[in-house]
């Protein structure tokens, strides 16, 4: 076995070595609870800089957006500006207490409320959350939201939501977690939600529809008022997937076509960082209807009487669904997201929809003239393509994307959504240049090359990346999920 | 604009290379009626301005790191060593996404196998996840995975009255759609014997938390027989505080089944609640019914290690409905601030915090037991937090302490346990961590000491 990257942390302990120091006792000690010390505590023993040179190397292999394009698929990954990580750092912000009386923290409230209230501007929603803590959690509380607001109503027979095939995976998860029955439903030739298999499964068991608009194939779904009327029509409600929402801020209400409650992902459209799968932020909005379902907290103000200024606290929404997390929401990140909007104003968020989407229709216009793109229409914030060449076996999304790392750049989205074969979706965002992304349409057309010339090249790819392919079979057969001294031993 | 990079002749050549005029063109399948709507929202600010604006907004809150702060129940208030906010404002980490391509993620990849491995260390349990969002949602988490256990065939779950309020909140909210009878904490004199004498072959799991919110270590030992001795594969779930388990023996020495909590005492600050860090750790058994990420060990074509994310079969994006939960991210950078902080102090400096922590209390409380018309409960021992008895309301003591009334400065005072429980008014929850010095301490009781002469001499 070749030498590791870089040693595990354990694996650089000495016994005896102290890391940061931790100041003396200045109280006299006190007698232990008897029978409940433990023996053993078996954690690493490394000095600072041990640390400080380990995650720097461990940094140094990964890929990020500081680095260059990731033009990851329904990911969103856009510039992070770093403006945001100053904000959210201030010590007034860092060093709240979430138990602190909320006179105490009146800043911290209103800049909640305060994006509450931009982000339901954004949306055309009557009320937002900004508790939820990632999209997935959003998604809970949409359908948790739609199926008590329906029980509440007497309709106890509702049980059913309806999913279109291109929807993400939360989708039917967040829906199968609050004990409802999941309705796949197909495309049609354009890469719209098929309005026949929609008619013919409406009926009185329907709680909604759960849509993404722009859906996963990065088109603008072309019958999203006559799908919430149908919806509608049997009195189910629509969730709106907010992932997409980047090719559309500034440009159009969510609202305004009928979705009754949509979530936002502030580390997709409002730049928040991804910092490696977390942490996230998912607030909802809802419609006037279900202002009263949200989830408990949400954060209200009132007006001071007489010139005095206004004050902020909690408000407990009478039918709310509970609360989701402890405290109140992922402040941190709020911070960010705010920062961010008020960057912006409504102009530049306008702006930033019309360049993901520009962006994106540029970069398909050089990619389809070696890939197979389905659906001829203009595309919005993504698209997809096909990742496969007539007549070169076993080269697929995997082999193009492990090649594409070879030549610098991050892979896009593979194999999702599953409707298309092989795909490839691809994000690049409104940060990204027209040299960057030129950059980016070089390589993939010259991987097309490399395929009909050299398709091993692909099939063994990547050639340049800190480790070759990994064997995810092996993981997955003999899990080795923690450091096992022992394991070492060879 | 602020950050789209295109100049004009730019954008012209793209927009010819797509064969559309103009940027609202793309918008064309947009209809008409709804496009470009007026938005009501404040006239951009640049780099300077937003900077001053929310410095304004920061300065509107008291900073509890800059007064003697005894205020936790759930969120502590600990030394964050700098080397943290270096590891995880690295961009290489901050701007990265969830490594979905194992060969340029072998950073973050590498990272959460170690913070697996600190968390199974921590907790004496043999399988970690990447993490959950909190300590509340990681509650959650584990009664699914009890109910999944038994095939959703169990629906009885027992909660002890001392789990920390938010959690059962969340527990309920989460789990409203299945159908699931959860009891157990309606009266605070439930101890866990007690719900290990109501368990029987319909119960899924038994929840508790030790230390529990008032502060107190559960009588863990025999727990977990007892439970058995009722039904032998009912699961016990405990929530626990990763400090404590410097010092304390861990739930996995329990016998426990999942151990989870909330992992914001391992380097992350405050931040008015949030992003905080839902750790989580099981027995292998339950490998197929675990929620959340796992990261595993392999070895690439040429038989170098290396890391990737795996038995992603349970997970949304491969089973959608079928999956374990719908969690698709998880805590990435809160559970890297866990372990460079774990990594920084290390065997020795995390048994030193504990201690710490456990020492100080232990003063505050026997200064504060001392004082006239204030008695800390002797009942069950504890970590860093504890129970005092009031001689009045909490929140009128605690507005007297940040008026600074009795001291040179204002004091943020414990939590007002009447909030949470009637049974438990004038009852304060004090937290003293390694944060808090002698002196703090005992400005802080002689305060309350003058504020309890002073209520007598009114009187």
């Amino acid at each position: 076995m070749s030498t590791p990257l870089e040693p595990l942390i354990h694996e650089l302990s000495v016994p005896g070595r102290q890391g940061t120091p931790v100041p003396e006792l200045d109280v006299p000690k006190a007698a232990l609870p008897e029978g409940l010390v433990r023996d053993a505590l078996p954690l690493p023993e490394v000095s600072e800089i041990d640390v400080v040179r380990h995650f720097l190397r461990l940094s140094q292999l990964n890929y990020a957006i500081d680095q260059g394009i990731y033009p990851l698929g329904s990911c969103t990954m856009k510039y992070n500006p770093k403006i945001n990580e100053q904000t959210a750092r201030l010590p007034g912000f860092v060093g709240a207490h979430p138990h602190q009386p909320v006179g105490t923290v009146q800043g911290a409230l209103r800049l909640m409320y305060d994006l509450q209230t931009y982000l339901a501007e954004i949306s055309g929603f009557a009320a937002v959350t900004v508790q939820p803590a990632a999209g997935a959690q959003g998604e809970l509380v949409g359908v948790l939201m739609m199926r008590k607001y329906l029980l509440d109503r007497g309709e106890t027979q509702r049980d059913t939501i309806l999913v279109p095939d291109s929807a993400h995976g939360t989708n039917p998860a967040s829906t199968s977690m609050t004990g409802l029955r999941v309705v796949q439903l197909p495309s049609d030739e354009r890469g719209n939600t098929d309005l026949d298999a929609l008619r013919s499964e409406v009926c009185e068991r329907i709680i909604g529809i759960m849509i993404t608009n722009p859906n996963t194939l990065g088109l603008f779904e072309e019958h999203i008022e006559e799908i919430s009327e149908i919806v509608h029509g049997c009195g189910g409600l629509v969730y709106g997937d907010g992932a997409n929402l980047n090719a559309l801020v500034g440009v159009m209400h969510p609202a305004d076509v009928g979705i009754d409650v949509m979530h936002f992902n502030l580390h997709k459209t409002f730049s928040t960082p991804h910092g490696g799968g977390g942490p996230g932020a998912g607030p909802v909005g809802v419609a006037e209807h279900l202002v009263d379902y949200l989830p408990d907290p949400v954060v209200r103000m009132t007006p001071g009487a007489d010139g005095a200024p206004a004050t902020y606290g909690f408000h407990h929404p009478p039918h709310s669904i509970g609360r989701v997390r402890s405290f109140w929401g992922h402040f941190g990140m709020l911070v960010r997201a705010y920062t961010y909007i008020r960057m912006h104003g409504a102009a530049g968020l306008r702006d930033v929809a019309e360049h993901a989407v520009l962006n994106a229709n540029y970069l398909r216009s050089r990619v389809k003239e070696a890939y197979h793109v389905p659906f001829e229409r203009i595309c919005k914030h993504e698209f997809v393509a096909e990742g496969s060449f007539e007549g070169v076996e076993d080269v697929g999304a995997m082999e193009i994307c492990k090649r594409l790392i070879d030549h610098g750049v991050h892979p896009p989205t593979m194999y999702f959504p599953l409707i298309v074969h092989d795909a490839l979706m691809i994000e690049p965002t409104e940060t990204e240049s027209l040299r960057s992304l030129d950059h980016y349409a070089d390589i993939l057309l010259e991987i097309a090359e490399e395929a009909e010339r050299d398709p091993d090249l692909l099939r063994q790819a990547p050639h340049n990346a800190p480790v070759r392919r990994l064997d995810e079979v092996g993981a997955a057969r003999n899990p080795i999920l923690r450091y096992e001294p022992e394991a070492e031993e060879d | 604009m602020v950050y789209t990079p295109h100049t004009a002749a730019e954008r012209q050549e793209m927009l010819a290379r797509i064969g559309v005029e103009a940027l609202e063109d793309l918008f064309a399948d947009v209809p008409q009626r709804y496009r470009y709507p007026d938005l009501n929202l404040p006239p951009p600010a640049s780099e300077m301005e937003i900077l001053g604006e929310l410095q304004e907004l920061a300065q509107a809150n008291l900073n509890a790191n800059s007064v003697p702060t005894f205020l936790g129940a759930g969120a502590y208030r600990h030394w964050v060593p700098a080397v943290v906010d270096y590891v995880i404002s690295r961009g290489e980490f901050a701007t990265a996404y969830t490594p979905y391509q194992a060969e340029v993620s072998q950073g973050t990849l590498q990272a959460i196998f170690e913070y697996q491995s600190l968390i199974c260390d921590l907790t004496g349990m043999p399988v970690a996840n990447a993490s959950h969002y909190d300590g509340a949602t990681a509650t959650a988490e584990a009664v699914i995975q009890a109910y999944n256990v038994f095939r959703r065939k169990r629906r009885k779950v027992l909660i002890a009255p001392t789990v920390h309020p938010h959690y059962r909140e969340v527990v309920r909210a989460y789990t409203q759609g299945m159908e699931l009878t959860i009891t157990g904490d309606e009266s605070l004199s439930t101890t866990p014997a007690d719900l290990a004498a109501q368990v029987g072959d319909k119960t899924a799991c038994v929840i508790v938390q030790s230390p529990n919110f008032l502060g107190q270590l559960e009588a863990l030992d025999d727990l977990a027989d007892a439970i058995h001795a009722q039904d032998p594969d009912t699961l016990l779930a405990v929530a626990t505080n990763p400090i404590s388990l410097g010092l304390l023996k861990p739930p996995g020495a329990y016998d426990a089944d999942i151990v989870m909590g909330e992992g914001q005492p391992l380097g992350l600050g405050l931040n008015y609640g949030g992003p905080y860090l839902g750790f989580y750790a099981t027995r292998t058994d339950y490998l197929r019914q675990l929620a959340g990420r796992l990261v595993g060990q392999t070895a690439d074509a040429e038989g170098r290690r290396g890391y990737v994310t795996t038995l992603t079969t349970r997970e949304q994006h491969i089973r959608r409905e079928r999956a374990t939960s719908n969690i698709c991210t998880n805590q990435g950078l809160m559970a890297l601030a866990a372990t460079a902080y774990l990594a920084t102090l290390g065997k020795q400096g995390l048994q030193q915090i504990a201690a710490l922590n456990y020492h100080k209390a232990h003063y505050a409380a026997q200064a504060i037991d001392a004082l006239e018309g204030f008695s800390v409960s002797d009942e069950r021992p504890f970590f860093n937090e504890f129970v005092v008895a009031c001689p009045a309301p909490v929140a009128e003591i605690n507005q007297a302490l940040l008026d600074g009334v009795y001291s040179d400065t204002p004091i943020l005072g414990g939590y007002d346990l009447a909030q949470d429980y009637p049974d438990l008014a004038d009852q304060m929850l004090v937290a003293v961590t390694e944060m808090n010095s002698r002196a703090e301490i005992d400005a802080f009781a002689a305060a309350l000491a003058a504020f309890e002469r002073d209520q007598r001499s009114r009187r």
